[in-house]
């Protein structure tokens, strides 16, 4: 450690990348990786609010078992419309397009990333799609549910199916032009010496998930293209009066939504094994294993898509396959939580606000995790299909997984972001309200569901009340709990303590540069002569010095 | 990576391969090829579409897309991304095509 503190990076420049350029044309046509993250940054917290007030319409409506705040035809919206938002909008892009985009050229020793047009582009992109699906949502919003199933979607749905279909579509290009972009990047402008067992698992995290965005987004697209077709020109493909199939539009539609979910969990992972291995200050647990089961997920990711279908009229023997195969991808998933685990084991672990949000990601998405077998298995399956049980399984891998990794490195690369320091009180203070407060909306509903009560209904029994009460408070103070960052991360811009160029003292390349970092990243390009997580011990000295010479003579 | 400059005349001979294809799609679509052998029978209208553009796509590929005159990642990669289309196809007609072989309920 003492190596570490030893090290001196560059001297802080005052130009850096947010001040190097001013005016609005500056940021709207701006190259920079790092303003780009920047832009994506704000435009996913406002569909992340927008999501969110529909998510607070859905627990207003469900305190009470009369559906007496909102009609059932306006509830099918509203909970449409939150996923359709929080997911394409905000899971997705979240980690990859804002803190993937900001770090992955700087922690493998890169100036931008390869195609920095093309990253602009994206974001355009992004943003043309969120346009299209705002207006569908204005103009009268959609009610098929986020997963647009047929026959409802085709032919008996009254709703904006088709210009939401076509958000979702051109949002759909920004997320391969991002994934195209990680790709190339990490394969042909790491640094000298960034080979690839010394990349940071953070950057092994975004190149599985880019795989994913890659094979994976065009099937998604194609298929929305054909339910467009099929509602305008009722072409027939998924409609049985046609001669289609209405189960081929679910292969379809879940050969890419689910591995989805792993786009949206495998960065939050690849953010989790950055913090325990920091803050415990030791490196992490069998490397390469951590690093292959990020590229075992997403292949196994792949086919596993069937146990959505086992309720419909999906073969017995397919949904037998895909009941093994769903356990199957238990199996890389559980080596990273073990590896995690035995990093911490007689570490010196330190409790800052992106380490809290990391243990919480362990434990929320373990549970999520298990809760996940009980759907992967055929007969349990049957009885918790489209209960609350399901509602409540993907919110502990979407928001206690997904979510908390967002926010976890949200906090850890503030610093860098932004070159000032959030309020370390304030911060671990949120970090608990917001466990406290999903804990207490989403616990209820694994009982609830596997009590019988169904989703997407927006009256129920009575005896369900209880655990719907409970669900309602703890949204109540999971919202609350969201507001405290939102607030403390714009004020800490102005008002933060200034950051130094590596408050966390750690041996990441990017923390070698100044805080916020200049246009270029590094003043010179770094050559890499340590492992990933080399927390230097006195006699490492010399690592940190060599890398300093270099600096120098470069 | 030094890049491969494509003689004009390869573009216009696959344009003209492809447009050769076009024709051949609209022509077949005209015919019918559902042929009967004993009980089975087989409807081919589908598959010889399928195959004219499987083979136009190749040639895009090959030639428009420069996989052709691409290094061995590049090639990795397009292979990555067939075997990617084989998985679609495998598991969705390891459901189509076993339906029928369990009769009650389900």
């Amino acid at each position: 450690m003492r190596a570490i503190e030893a090290f001196e990076p560059p001297p802080p420049s005052k130009v850096n990348y947010i001040n190097a350029q001013y005016g609005l044309k500056s940021w709207l046509l701006t190259k920079d990786h790092k303003r780009i993250a920047l832009l994506y940054l704000g435009s996913i917290t406002f569909f992340f609010f927008i999501g969110g007030l529909y998510a607070l319409m859905i627990r207003l409506e469900l305190l009470t078992p009369q559906g007496d705040l909102l009609q059932s035809t306006t509830y099918n919206k509203v909970f449409t419309q939150h996923g359709i938002i929080m997911i394409f909008f905000f899971l997705i892009p979240s980690i990859p397009a804002t803190l993937g985009n900001f770090l992955v050229p700087m922690m493998i020793g890169a100036k931008d990333l390869a195609f920095p047009r093309v990253n602009l582009l994206s974001w355009y992109i992004y943003m043309l799609g969120g346009v299209i699906t705002i207006y569908a949502l204005l103009a009268g919003g959609v009610d098929t549910g986020w997963t647009f199933y047929t026959p409802f979607s085709t032919t008996f749905s009254n709703s904006y199916v088709v210009a939401t279909g076509l958000g979702i579509f051109v949002n759909g290009f920004s997320s391969i032009l991002t994934g195209l972009n990680f790709i190339v990047t990490i394969h042909t402008m790491r640094a000298p010496g960034m080979t690839w067992f010394r990349l940071p698992l953070f950057i092994w995290s975004h190149y599985a998930t880019s795989l994913i965005m890659i094979l994976g987004t065009p099937v998604v697209a194609i298929t929305i293209l054909l339910l467009a077709f099929e509602r305008v020109a009722r072409v027939g493909i998924f409609d049985p009066a046609l001669g289609g199939d209405p189960i081929l539009f679910q292969h379809l539609f879940w050969f890419y939504s689910h591995p989805a979910v792993y786009i949206m969990v495998l960065p939050s992972m690849g953010v989790v094994s950055e913090l325990i291995a920091n803050f415990s200050r030791k490196n992490i647990f069998g490397y390469k294993f951590v690093a292959f089961s990020s590229l075992a997920i997403a292949v196994f990711g792949f086919l596993v898509w069937g146990h959505h279908l086992f309720v419909t009229s999906q073969s017995v023997y397919a949904g037998m396959i895909f009941s093994f195969l769903s356990f199957a991808v238990a199996i890389p998933s559980a080596i990273k939580v073990f590896n995690w685990t035995a990093t911490l084991f007689k570490s010196s672990i330190s409790y800052d606000t992106p380490m809290l949000y990391a243990l919480g990601f362990i434990g929320l998405f373990t549970i999520g995790g298990m809760t996940g077998l009980f759907l992967a298995s055929l007969a349990t399956d049957v009885h918790l299909s489209d209960t609350y049980f399901v509602v409540a399984h993907f919110h502990y891998i979407m928001v206690g997984g997904a979510l908390m990794g967002y926010l976890g490195g949200l906090h850890y690369w503030w610093p860098k972001i932004s070159g000032r320091m959030y309020p370390e009180g304030w911060g671990r203070f949120a970090a608990l309200v917001i466990f406290v407060g999903f804990n207490l909306t989403f616990l209820p509903q694994f009982v609830a569901g596997y009590l019988g009560m169904p989703r997407r209904y927006h009256a129920y029994p009575p005896e369900f009340q209880v655990f719907n009460v409970l669900s309602t408070a703890g949204a109540s103070i999971l919202g609350f709990g969201m507001l405290i960052p939102a607030i403390y991360l714009v004020w800490s811009m102005r008002y933060g303590k200034h950051a130094e160029a590596n408050p966390w003292h750690l041996p990441g390349l990017e923390w070698r540069t100044q805080s916020p970092p200049p246009t270029e990243n590094f003043e010179h390009t770094p050559i890499v002569d340590w492992e990933a997580y080399e927390f230097a011990p006195p006699e490492e000295m010399e690592v940190v010095g060599r890398f300093r010479r270099e600096l120098e003579t470069a | 990576m030094s890049e491969h400059i494509v003689p004009v005349k390869v573009y216009i001979t696959i344009f003209l391969v492809l447009l050769a294809g076009t024709l051949l799609t609209v022509l077949a679509a005209f015919h019918d090829f559902t042929y009967h052998l004993g009980s089975r029978t087989f409807a081919l209208n589908t598959p010889i579409a399928l195959a004219i553009a499987v083979t136009k796509a190749t040639f895009v590929v090959l030639y428009f897309m420069h996989v052709r005159y691409s290094t061995r990642l590049v090639w990795v990669i397009v292979t990555s991304a067939l075997f990617w289309l084989v998985i679609l196809f495998a598991l969705t007609f390891a459901d189509y095509w076993t339906r029928g072989w369990f009769s009650i309920g389900w």
